[in-house]
């Protein structure tokens, strides 16, 4: 494998650990609400974080490159924030691979949620919790195993992101070339070798993700 | 704050299908039940109590202290009370021991009047303080669960059939616990049942609840000798008397225990003379004559005199109340046999009790 190679390696552990730090950040209070609210808002936020899960990934990059540009809304925001615009940047990827990966964390999370019921909640309120410190210290640690998966499904899913990447991080070497754009490159300059390695080392990462979520049985009820 | 003691809950509820509208005024010390066939709003009534469920109208003050009103709602976990929920819900995460302490700890170190020892020793569960929930039988988790809610020191213990989910073996183990808790702990109990047994066994006070509102409450012996409640305990109708041991006869096993009106011979459950006990005459168990009768096989006979007379489940039947010196008892009869012994109220006869459970 060349050096570029490794770079390329590197950049892309380096998004999905970003992406998936601030997926949990944001993907917890989301998934918390969907699961406890009971307003009719929640079958429409609820539709918008799955969306990403069926809309072609091209069509998503589209649309961000448009909103970060610098006619979009976003851009204009970026750039009165002094920080530039986000397309063909890293933090850009970020920001896509955030969205992208949105449902996988979610989902799990809600699912984790939901399992827990009220009655645990309300059994830490007659103990004298507060509803934080009830979420702090009975929700989160019952909710565990959805975390793992959550954490597991969003890493790797930033991994094997293309289209978003594509739309809106363009294929700078060292900046913005993640894993997926370097085994496009390698195929198309027809160095099927080196597209072995890294499509290879792919299949083998994903696989052992299912074979480490199955073995702790992600799927089963707590 | 004021000096005011004793419970005043006034809440009114609406969901589709349900009203709970009930007023009530509860003693601040003892156990009330709160009684009723499901769905008459019992437990909505005690969520109300504990802020769980949220009334729009409601006004709860305990011991002088406002929980809610018109102008204020206090969130459960600024109510110092105990709840305990049918199925335990101890929290999965951590063992018995932190479950216990879960509460504890955030309970201000001045205000904790009750200790991890005695209670781990009051309910007997010191041998599974390392153990997990989910390793625990039925009755051992509503220990833990009772312990957990004890340990918060509360001026007001919740419980909403914390013996629903047990099978009858582990209710027999389960009850002796309350029934110490109920004397060693001076803390008011709210609790919910619809078990005749369980009511007769604990409570102090009864609050008789029907279809969401409440249709009779007070003392347990007068409550359940009132012939006017429109809830039928059918064949369970029948009274609970609060009496002593005083004498023993240790040739025929039986004890004499002795009541507000005489006194009754039942068998003797190994309590020594001097002892409190409750005896529980079902009406089916009492029968009537005009004189004492010589030549029946029955041992308790006692002079009454008829207080009020209803119809009964059964038209064939009618339910008595009479007093035994202050303390009522229920006969039930067929009505013919009523009329044959010209029963009315004011009548003294002679009451023939076959069994007496002796309870607590």
């Amino acid at each position: 494998m060349s050096p570029e190679d490794f770079t390329a390696i590197a950049l892309t552990a380096k998004l999905a650990a970003f992406s998936t730090l601030l997926l949990l950040i944001l993907g917890t209070p989301i998934a918390w609400w969907l699961a406890s609210s009971r307003t009719p808002l929640k079958t429409v936020v609820g539709a918008i974080v799955t969306l990403p899960l069926v809309l072609p990934p091209a069509v998503l990059g589209f649309y961000l490159l448009v909103l970060m540009g610098p006619q979009g809304p976003v851009g204009h925001f970026t750039q009165s924030l002094g920080l530039g615009l986000l397309p063909f940047t890293f933090a850009g990827l970020v920001v896509g691979s955030v969205i992208y990966s949105m449902p996988f964390v979610v989902q799990p999370l809600q699912q984790a949620f939901s399992a827990i019921g009220e009655r645990p909640m309300e059994a830490a309120a007659t103990l004298r919790a507060s509803p934080w410190d009830a979420f702090i210290s009975v929700a989160l640690p019952l909710a565990r195993p959805g975390f793992i998966t959550a954490a597991v499904l969003g890493f790797a899913h930033t991994v094997g992101e293309f289209g978003v990447v594509l739309m809106i991080g363009g294929n700078i070497p060292a900046k913005t070339q993640v894993l997926s754009m370097a085994i496009y490159n390698h195929v198309e300059a027809l160095e099927y070798a080196n597209a072995h390695w890294l499509a290879g080392g792919m299949l083998v990462f994903s696989f052992a993700v299912l074979l480490l979520l199955y073995s702790r049985g992600w799927n089963r009820q707590p | 704050m004021s000096t005011s003691t004793g419970i005043q809950a006034r809440f009114q509820l609406s969901h589709p299908g349900f009203t709970l509208d009930v007023d009530l005024d509860l003693p601040g010390k003892g156990v009330t039940a709160l009684f009723g066939p499901s769905g008459c709003g019992k437990t909505t009534l005690l969520r109300c109590m504990a802020g769980l469920t949220r009334a729009a109208q409601g006004q709860l003050t305990v011991n002088g202290e406002v929980w809610q009103s018109a102008r204020s709602f206090l969130p459960t976990h600024q109510r110092q009370l105990g709840y305990v929920f049918q199925e335990a819900n101890l929290f999965a995460h951590l063992n018995v021991q932190r479950n216990l302490q879960y509460g504890q700890a955030r309970v201000p170190v001045a205000d904790r009047r009750i200790a991890l020892d005695s209670v781990v020793e009051l309910l007997g569960i010191a041998h599974m303080l390392e153990r997990m929930p989910q390793g625990l039988s039925g009755g051992e988790r509503q220990r833990v669960a009772i312990a957990r809610a004890l340990l918060t020191s509360p001026r007001l213990l919740l419980m909403d059939e914390p013996l629903a989910a047990l099978d009858i073996a582990r209710k027999n183990e389960f009850l002796p616990y309350l029934e110490r808790l109920h004397d060693e702990l001076d803390i008011p109990v709210v609790y919910v049942s619809h078990a005749p047994d369980e009511v007769a066994r604990l409570a102090d006070h009864i609050v008789v609840m029907q279809e969401g509102r409440s249709v009779a409450t007070g003392a347990l012996t007068e409550t359940l000798a009132r012939l006017d409640l429109p809830i039928h305990l059918g064949e369970d109708a029948g009274v609970v008397l609060r009496a002593v041991v005083v004498e023993l006869d240790a040739e025929w096993h039986l004890a004499r225990v002795e009541f507000a009106g005489g006194s009754l011979w039942v068998r003797d459950a190994g309590h020594a003379i001097g002892h409190a006990v409750r005896v529980r005459i079902l009406a089916r168990d009492v029968s009537i004559a005009l004189a004492p009768v010589a030549g029946v096989s029955i041992q308790n006979c006692l002079p009454a005199t008829v207080e009020q007379m209803a119809q009964d489940y059964h038209p064939a039947l009618s339910l008595l109340r009479l007093r035994m010196g202050t303390s009522p008892l229920l006969a039930r009869l067929t009505r013919r046999s009523a009329s044959a012994l010209e029963l009315v109220p004011g009548k003294p006869v002679w009451v023939q009790i076959k069994a007496v459970a002796l309870i607590g």
